[in-house]
């Protein structure tokens, strides 16, 4: 890895963060810089992620995690005027290589909004979406059952399954969100991004849609933006601070949230800033 | 303190209540003007949907018609033989003239389809209904001159002069002025069963008289109740129907001899030089051909170009360029694409003058622009949020903008296409520029035969002296509006009825 080079750079990864005792690196990224036309929005950022695991970035507005999280999937080439350096690789390949068809990425790396924004057609339709531009159902039995399944991952199955046909528009939000989870899992992905999901969900909702990302877990490596500290201490392993367009702290959330190595970590934390 | 405030609200009330009056008196006076214009266009439009016909007995004579060429026979002469065997008094030849002068030319059109239907009819007595000329129609619907008939209250004596010096008309008592008894004044016409005369002035305290219809020399005196005066608002001069022919129309029509009908014609003919043949078919016509092409060209142009323009094509000074272009081309004047049209599609290409597809081509670039600028808008109106859900369960962007963002903005879209139809519909200047404003008799038979438009054809019968062009002005008017309002009430409905809120 790069060694740290900028004065405000202090990327700290623990020697052995426990979350990471079993798993491997599923992310990796080096030395990455994001411009918005003139605005530098990521400043040399080096930064592992694990795979099983949930890694959450809090910092505060602007600090250009969700910018970061964006560019694991490539979602910012959609924004005119955004250019990214530097190195993300995602199972040792390279995502900005010309070679690699962005599309597959897509797949493989899947994302889920801050505002639910299902399609506006049937539930059915929302989740069956992604499967059949992928050509992943042979059939439409084969095609029922990923919609099944991935319903049931997302725990929506039981309350949707008599009303398929309707539109998901008309669920309520946090339900909306499960479905928009439910149809980023229906193209079996293997890293599921998310951009403060729950920002936009009350409790109840929330308590849910956190309790569904512990279980994804066991299966996906998921990587969560939050502004709520608690959310990042509930769900996930690992923690990584932003501020000002570069990482200042990154490792094991329980060590994080008790003894934070930065100032500037543990002033966050307490909210004295931010 | 206070009391300054409360000055303070009271001038803001005020302020707020003389803008809602503002904005009352802007929308009566609008509303005012549009019903203004709706009625007189009514008013003026209704009489040309129906017309009247007179019921003849016409014997078909074999002798006049060819039973191998049906078509061409003289249908002609057998109605107006019909017609004037009616009228036997009449003999001399200006008689007679004006006599057939009450029917169309095209009267007999309607023996011919009768004979060709059935030509087992040849040799019979048929009643067939004859079109009336434009004249006489405009007089049946009291639109030529206002007609008044007035009852006799007094016995009138009628005394004939020597040689052919006409009638004296007198009341009872001959020492007054009989011009006084009588209630008749000179011009006006006095009429009985069994003829008609024509005060033609004063002398002695008689009137004198002159004969429209000969009376029975027997007749010298009429009670009460037996004769009627008949005066017209405008003088027989500047009339197109004279006493006579006016007098001949009254009696068939009390006859029950005039048929009111709706006027079917004027949906299912071309234009004609005769007023009461004229119809709006060939207009009509050629307006959905060349609105057809315009939107069958202008449509996957415009959608294709909005959709590049707004998904696809990079951000910088060519397509800011091209984008202020579009918006340049929405407002240049329509008459510039007539001229355009003129010097590529006929000039150069050398495409068939007067042809819808010409037409239609002229229009598909006049709305292109509008459509293109609808489409950009509609497409922008859709959350960008769909397109990232889209694109993050790894849809491409042109499945992304095709399975996702254009369904959405085909609504917005279709409101915006039908409203530029609505105005490619009511084009006029483009299209005179390319020679759709020629007098064309047939219904158009397709893309390249010579046509007129539906505005076209208001603005070439508007300029035409004959007083019933008027009513088929606005006749023709109507039609449009009609084809309009309804192009709107789909825009809207499409609107209302796809309206989606995120």
């Amino acid at each position: 890895m790069n060694a740290p080079t900028a004065p405000f750079q202090t990327y700290i990864t623990p020697p052995h963060p426990r979350a990471l005792s079993n798993g491997k690196f599923k992310i990796t990224a080096s030395g990455v810089d994001v411009h918005y036309g003139e605005k530098h929005a990521i400043k040399n950022l080096s930064i592992d992620i694990p795979d099983r695991a949930v890694s959450a970035f809090i910092g505060p507005s602007g600090c250009g995690k969700s910018t970061f999280l964006r560019a694991i999937n490539r979602m910012n080439d959609t924004i005119p005027g955004c250019r990214v350096t530097g190195d993300i690789e995602v199972d040792k390949h390279d995502i900005y290589d010309p070679k690699i068809d962005v599309v597959q990425l897509r797949a493989k790396v899947g994302m889920v909004f801050q505002k639910p924004n299902p399609f506006p057609k049937s539930i059915y339709e929302n989740v069956a979406y992604g499967p059949r531009i992928h050509g992943l159902a042979k059939d439409k039995t084969e095609l029922d059952q990923i919609v099944e399944q991935s319903l049931r991952k997302a725990g929506l199955w039981e309350e949707v399954k008599d009303r398929l046909a309707q539109p998901g528009t008309g669920l309520s939000g946090g339900q909306q969100q499960r479905l928009c989870i439910a149809r980023a899992i229906a193209v079996n992905p293997e890293v599921i991004l998310m951009d403060e999901p729950c920002s936009a969900l009350d409790p109840i909702a929330t308590a849910k849609i956190e309790e569904l990302i512990d279980e994804l877990r066991q299966n996906y490596c998921i990587v969560i933006v939050t502004h709520s500290m608690q959310q990042a201490a509930r769900v996930s392993q690992l923690t990584a601070f932003f501020h000002l367009g570069t990482l200042v702290e990154y490792g094991d959330t329980d060590e994080m949230f008790t003894a934070p190595q930065e100032k500037r970590t543990q002033d966050y934390i307490t909210g004295r800033f931010g | 303190m206070t009391e300054v405030r409360n000055e303070l609200v009271a001038k803001r009330y005020a302020a707020e209540r003389r803008f809602r009056f503002y904005g009352a008196a802007a929308l009566t006076l609008t509303a005012l003007f549009l019903a203004v214009l709706l009625i007189d266009v009514i008013n003026k439009g209704l009489p040309a949907f129906h017309e009247h016909s007179v019921d003849i007995e016409v014997k078909v004579d074999a002798a006049d018609i060819d039973p191998s060429n049906l078509p061409g026979g003289n249908y002609d002469k057998l109605v107006k033989e019909a017609f004037r065997a009616e009228f036997p008094s009449v003999t001399d030849r200006t008689g007679k003239k004006a006599l057939t002068a009450l029917l169309s030319t095209g009267g007999a059109d309607r023996l011919r389809e009768m004979v060709i239907a059935d030509p087992a009819i040849i040799g019979k007595q048929v009643t067939v209904p004859v079109l009336l000329s434009a004249d006489a129609d405009l007089f049946l619907k009291s639109m030529s001159s206002d007609v008044t008939s007035v009852e006799g209250k007094a016995t009138l004596h009628i005394a004939r002069l020597e040689g052919d010096e006409g009638y004296v008309l007198t009341g009872d008592s001959t020492g007054e002025e009989a011009e006084k008894q009588l209630g008749i004044a000179p011009g006006e016409l006095v009429r009985f069963a069994g003829g008609a005369l024509r005060v033609t002035g004063v002398q002695n305290g008689y009137l004198k008289a002159e004969v429209v219809f000969a009376p029975d020399p027997a007749i010298t005196a009429l009670s009460p109740g037996q004769w009627s005066v008949l005066s017209f608002a405008i003088p027989e001069s500047s009339r197109r129907i004279s006493d006579q022919q006016a007098l001949w129309l009254e009696q068939l029509k009390q006859d029950g001899r005039i048929e009111n009908s709706f006027a079917w014609r004027f949906f299912e003919s071309g234009d004609s030089r005769e007023p009461e043949l004229a119809g709006i078919r060939g207009a009509l016509v050629g307006s959905l051909l060349t609105v057809a092409v315009a939107i069958l060209l202008a449509l996957p142009l415009g959608i294709a170009a909005a959709v590049y323009l707004e998904q696809f094509a990079p951000k910088n000074h060519w397509t800011d360029l091209i984008e202020v272009n579009i918006n340049n081309l929405a407002a240049v004047p329509s008459i510039i694409f007539g001229l355009l049209g003129l010097a590529v599609f006929l000039n150069f290409f050398g495409l068939p003058r007067s042809a819808p597809v010409v037409g239609g081509l002229v229009l598909a670039l006049l709305v292109l622009p509008t459509i293109i600028i609808a489409s950009r808008a509609a497409l922008k109106a859709v959350p960008p949020s769909i397109t990232e859900a889209a694109l993050g369960v790894g849809a491409s962007k042109q499945q992304a903008v095709f399975q996702h963002v254009l369904p959405l903005a085909l609504p917005g879209i279709m409101t915006g296409t039908i409203l530029g139809l609505a105005r490619a519909f009511g084009e006029t200047a483009p299209l005179l520029m390319i020679g759709m404003v020629a007098f064309i008799a047939d219904i158009p038979q397709g893309f390249t035969s010579a046509a007129t438009v539906l505005p076209v054809q208001v603005f070439l019968w508007s300029d035409l002296p004959e007083l019933a062009f008027r009513a088929k002005t606005a006749a023709a008017i109507m039609v449009l509006l009609v084809v309009l309002f309804a192009l709107n009430a789909v825009a809207i409905y499409l609107r209302k009825r796809f309206e989606r809120r995120w």
